[in-house]
């Protein structure tokens, strides 16, 4: 860039270290709060919950009810208690004091025995899709639980059953929900934490009029840009390692990818979420203004980025939204990453955005700044 | 080349539709203390950030030590110190750190020995290690003004420099401006202060954007050609009120406890005060705010 002084940039750069040193306050808040949000979350979102309280209603108690009931409870989703009436079961998941009423039919015993295949009634509260999915999927499992208890002479109907579904779980066997939460829960902390960083910056030199001075000063907008950049970087990688120390160790999150190419893809990130903080201080009159349009982009960036809903199941267009804001990307990398081991060759799709879209917000933000009090 | 460090024509800057600056044509000698005298929202501030490219100018055109204030305004800042109004360094960074700062950004040579000595010429080594939002309000304009004069300017914009600093900081404040002056520095500060004015070279008053009145500070005063009456005691602020319409009388005004009533018809003028004998008055040298009040009705009048 024309007329950059590493001299001028040199001071530049120690003036806001030295103010990010005697900020302690806001240093121990950079610090805790992303820590604090990650537990916070990485306990609390859960998209396979298990233990889902259910209510039971049954006409009269008998052996293979017994057996049924013990069946769902050993699946791990149904946690169940007896419902007195139909009509309390009914206000219970209206309620939402339940999640599913479970109603076996009179005479159930001798139906079964019989083989008329009497229907189970499962009344779901399928409100949150997501919540009730896998507890659903798992009745199919205990299908076979009564095989045991038939008398003899209906086992063979019972034996092989026309077709089974076989789920093959990759990279995530288990199917622990944290292990995909938290990778993008990475992410979505770290933008938050960083962009705040810059957010402020400009806007509060403004406000308390030491803006002026420094445009009186000859300096560079280049220079007060990366001044302004550089020392939270530093302050992400603290963030990036406390993060991915929390997430491994207690999280139990593996790390199959290199660690070096992980945090240089990191830091990326972390550049991307300053520039846009940055630009946003440069474009806002004051610092309530510049939080507002942080605010403003945050939430589309984390809904659009396949966190919360999976990436492809959005609109077209949404997903080109979704493939601007780096968030997306870094997802990408940070999931792949840690969870399949990929390298280099794997993300490069990935960081590639992210640099563009670093270098484009810094050239708007060089734009909107002004030399002058105009 | 040019012998006038500011030399502007018709300046003009509005902001909406509020003319602050409405023409304003100003030369400053090299190596001369300018007093920049007038009311808050006169146009002094706007003019000085016009000086040194903080603001474009909507109109008008001049230079600065020779340089175009509109298109050279990147090397107009490494020339000139500019003070702002409100104190504008770093309260969270020390003295020493500040200085630092601003040898960095000029590219100094030998940055530490220039703060060292700025900092000993000014006396500010007892803080030199404290954070400057904790000095009092003389010592950070003090900061200030070592800061800006730091890089070794030609040219020197204060904008009032000593407003909410005590007698003895701005005694001080004004010695140092003087030495300054003494080794060429030229200065141009905006005041609200009138003996601050008198112990500048030349002082420039403003009011609404124009200058209503500039030149030699004693000579001014001198050559007015008014006759200047002062009276005191109870019921000055109603003379003051009704003796403004009397003929004769081109300026009245009430500084502190005293009532000043300015001519430049001797006659009429004491006609004119024989009807409010129930004060006593005295004649007296004009002072300059008595010329700025007669020239401001002057001209309010034209």
């Amino acid at each position: 860039m024309i007329g950059l002084s590493l001299k001028r940039l040199r001071s530049l750069l120690r003036k806001e270290w030295i103010q990010v040193r005697r900020d302690p306050m806001t240093l121990r808040l950079i610090i805790a709060l992303p820590i604090m949000q990650l537990f916070l979350f990485g306990f609390a979102v859960n998209t396979n919950p298990k233990h889902l309280p259910t209510g039971l209603l049954s006409a009269e108690h008998s052996k293979y009810e017994r057996t049924l009931v013990a069946a769902l409870q050993n699946t791990g989703y149904y946690d169940i208690k007896l419902m007195p009436s139909e009509a309390a079961a009914e206000k219970a998941l209206a309620a939402g004091d339940v999640l599913f009423v479970i109603n076996i039919p009179p005479n159930f015993d001798r139906s079964v025995d019989r083989g008329e295949a009497p229907a189970v009634l499962v009344d779901a509260d399928a409100t949150d899709p997501s919540a009730i999915g896998n507890a659903t999927a798992a009745l199919a499992a205990v299908s076979e639980a009564l095989n045991r208890d038939l008398p003899p002479v209906r086992q063979p109907h019972y034996t092989n059953p026309p077709y089974q579904f076989q789920v093959h779980a990759r990279y995530n066997p288990e199917q622990l929900t944290v292990l995909n939460i938290v990778p993008g829960l990475i992410c979505i902390v770290l933008s938050m934490s960083t962009m705040f960083l810059t957010t402020l910056s400009i806007t509060r030199e403004r406000e308390r009029g030491t803006m002026e001075n420094l445009m009186a000063m000859p300096v560079r907008p280049i220079e007060i840009m990366l001044a302004k950049i550089v020392p939270y970087i530093v302050i992400g990688y603290i963030q990036v390692v406390l993060i991915l120390a929390v997430s491994a160790v207690v999280f139990q999150l593996p790390i199959r990818g290199s660690v070096p190419v992980l945090l240089f893809a990191l830091g990326l990130f972390i550049a991307s979420n300053l520039a846009l903080g940055l630009t946003f201080s440069t474009v806002a009159t004051n610092q309530l203004q510049a939080q507002q349009l942080a605010q403003f982009t945050l939430l589309p960036s984390f809904m659009l980025s396949g966190f919360f809903f999976p990436f492809r199941g959005m609109p077209v267009w949404a997903q080109w939204i979704g493939e601007i804001f780096p968030t997306t990307h870094a997802m990408r990398v940070v999931r792949g990453m840690l969870l399949k081991g990929n390298g280099v060759p794997e993300i490069m799709p990935e960081l590639w955005p992210m640099a563009l879209f670093t270098v484009a917000v810094i050239g708007l933000a060089i734009w909107f700044y002004r030399e002058t009090l105009d | 080349m040019t012998q006038y460090a500011i030399d502007v024509h018709d300046l003009r800057k509005s902001f909406g539709s509020r003319r602050v600056v409405d023409g304003l044509t100003l030369q400053v000698a090299a190596g001369e203390i300018c007093g920049f005298l007038g009311a808050n929202g006169s146009g002094k501030t706007t003019t000085i950030r016009m000086l040194c490219g903080l603001l474009l100018p909507d109109g008008g055109e001049g230079t600065c030590l020779g340089l175009d204030i509109a298109r050279d305004a990147p090397a107009i800042r490494r020339q000139i110190g500019y003070m702002t109004q409100q104190f504008s360094y770093y309260e969270d960074l020390t003295v020493n750190e500040n200085l630092d700062l601003v040898a960095g950004v000029y590219e100094m040579p030998m940055p530490h020995a220039a703060v060292r000595d700025i900092i000993a010429q000014l006396g500010l080594g007892e803080y030199a290690d404290h954070l400057a939002g904790h000095l009092s309000g003389g010592w950070k304009q003090r900061l200030a003004l070592a800061a800006c004069v730091l890089h070794r300017p030609q040219l020197l914009l204060l904008d009032e420099p000593t407003a909410g600093v005590d007698a003895k900081a701005r005694r001080e404040f004004w010695d140092l401006i003087h030495d300054m002056a003494g080794e060429g520095l030229t200065v141009l500060v905006s005041t609200h202060y009138m003996d601050e004015a008198e112990r500048c070279k030349r002082i420039v008053y403003l009011a609404n954007g124009r200058i209503v009145v500039q030149g030699d500070a004693l000579a001014l005063a001198r050559t007015s050609g008014l006759i200047t009456y002062e009276a005191t005691g109870a019921g000055i602020d109603e003379a003051a009120r009704r003796i403004r319409s009397v003929p004769g009388v081109e300026a009245a005004a009430v500084f502190g406890r005293a009532l000043h009533v300015a001519g430049t018809d001797r006659a009429m003028l004491e006609a004119a005060i024989r009807s409010f004998a129930g004060l006593a008055w005295h004649e007296v040298e004009p002072r300059l705010e008595d010329v700025f009040i007669h020239q401001l009705s002057a001209s309010a009048a034209r």
